[in-house]
């Protein structure tokens, strides 16, 4: 490969390359920035629910009460946007994706790859297997508050291993499938499993 | 062995070199970067590129600018607002000048997307520098003669803050169907006769194009801007598959 041209005059901070936490091409911020395809639903709680289906067929449905009443997870995560911003150290509470799982009676996913749907319309695709031990949950609360909705209150997906438009705003359904189906970002040249430490930023990285 | 998918077979998206060839001061904060781009596989308005600088002991950064030229031309052109403290952003619309290089690759986006074939009419909805992907879209609708009916509802901080001001007024002024109102946010000069506040429900309702036209939106701006306008146009009756929206910077919160 050939050498990447110097930019002239360009010296960087070069606070994120030299932190160990922070995967190639991101860089540290202590904001946190905003990113969706559309606009932002309305908070209705009262409508709220959350279901997991396998392919066509409903396996278990919660609304807010029943989520709530759930056992719930704290998380304390580095996540990463593909827009290239990377968080560090932030903090989650919401309900595991074993504990949903356990809840609806199933002692293993029904399929290997899962769709998740959003209030909305907004889909992303996760391997199964992203989402057990511990490393996802269905997220309703962000630094002790309530998820505020621009965030993707009242409750969203949280995978902070991969970037961070796998971690749906809004989400409704779990639905376990096979073969996988690309979601929305998937279709739209964003990388099929994205995973921040190896680039997986868009389709053919 | 989990398969990847079969979109794994597409080609990576290769790192080009873009060569600076002019800068255009736009406002007092935001440049425009004229680029070779050798290699550049093309685009759609709306799209976006990843930038790569590469410092002399090899460290390296990397943001997403909008791309702010329509498809076909010869070279590629990004706009960039100085952001405080921007690694990146302070380079580009700082520091670049005729002949400098950089890495960058894409297109990127693949959804806030717009082409001329797209029937029904274009409402766009831009704050500060959140114009520059939807300027991709005017100037393509320019070039290629579109004719759908367009309407531009742009906010600013101040006059000199509006990023293309002179184009903008010159694409209104042809006559082919495109609306341009602007509304500032920090004070007007004497002799303004646009509007002088934020976006608000008012504002999109009287200037912006009716939900019973069906309307392709197109939002881009701050968190807050896009946040509230699309609240706003949802509540209007506009369906919320019809509004696209790309938003930058903190929540403000």
């Amino acid at each position: 490969m050939s050498e990447p041209p110097i930019s002239r005059g360009f010296r960087g901070r070069g606070d994120a390359a030299r932190n160990s936490r922070v995967p190639p091409g991101q860089h540290l911020v202590e904001d946190f920035p905003v990113l969706s395809a559309g606009p932002t639903p309305p908070l209705d709680l009262a409508n709220w629910r959350l279901s997991i289906e396998d392919g066509p067929s409903p396996l278990a449905e919660w609304n807010w009460a029943q989520f709530m009443a759930l056992p719930q997870t704290d998380l304390t995560v580095d996540i990463h946007c593909v827009t290239t911003w990377s968080k560090l150290d932030t903090q989650w509470r919401g309900v595991s994706i074993d504990t949903l799982l356990e809840a609806a009676g199933l002692s293993e996913p029904p399929q290997p790859y899962v769709l998740a749907h959003c209030d909305g319309g907004y889909t992303t695709n996760i391997p199964a297997e992203d989402l057990l031990d511990g490393k996802a949950m269905i997220a309703f609360e962000y630094d002790g508050e309530a998820l505020a909705p621009e965030h993707g209150g009242p409750a969203r997906l949280l995978v902070p291993h991969l970037y961070f438009w796998k971690s749906a705003k809004w989400v409704q359904t779990l639905q376990f499938v096979d073969p996988e189906i690309p979601g929305f970002w998937e279709e739209n040249g964003y990388h099929i499993y994205g995973d921040p430490w190896r680039e997986q930023r868009y389709d053919g990285d | 062995m989990r398969q990847e998918n079969a979109a794994a077979a597409a080609p990576k998206k290769q790192w080009l070199t873009a060569t600076v060839r002019e800068v255009i001061d736009e406002t007092p904060r935001v440049r425009s970067l004229v680029l070779d781009v050798p290699g550049w596989p093309g685009h759609r308005a709306g799209q976006h590129v990843d930038v790569r600088l590469t410092a002399p002991d090899g460290y390296q950064a990397q943001r997403s600018y909008s791309i702010a030229s329509p498809p076909g031309e010869g070279a590629l052109t990004l706009t960039v607002e100085m952001l405080p403290d921007g690694e990146v952003s302070s380079y580009l619309a700082g520091e670049a000048r005729a002949g400098d290089q950089f890495e960058l690759r894409g297109p990127i986006g693949g959804y806030f997307v717009w082409t001329p074939e797209l029937e029904g009419p274009l409402f766009l909805v831009a704050g500060g520098s959140g114009i520059v992907p939807l300027m991709a879209m005017l100037r393509e609708r320019a070039a290629k003669r579109a004719t759908q009916p367009a309407t531009l509802l742009f906010s600013s901080r101040t006059r000199d803050d509006i990023i293309y001001r002179a184009e903008l007024e010159k694409l209104a002024g042809q006559g082919d169907g495109l609306t341009v109102i602007h509304t500032l946010t920090r004070g007007v000069p004497a002799g303004w006769t646009g509007l002088s506040r934020r976006i608000d429900g008012t504002m999109l309702a009287e200037f912006g194009i009716a939900p019973d036209r069906m309307p392709r939106i197109f939002i881009c701006g701050p968190t807050p801007l896009v946040e509230t306008a699309a609240f706003i146009l949802r509540e209007l009756g506009h369906a919320a598959k019809l509004i696209k929206t790309e938003r930058f910077g903190p929540t403000g919160k």
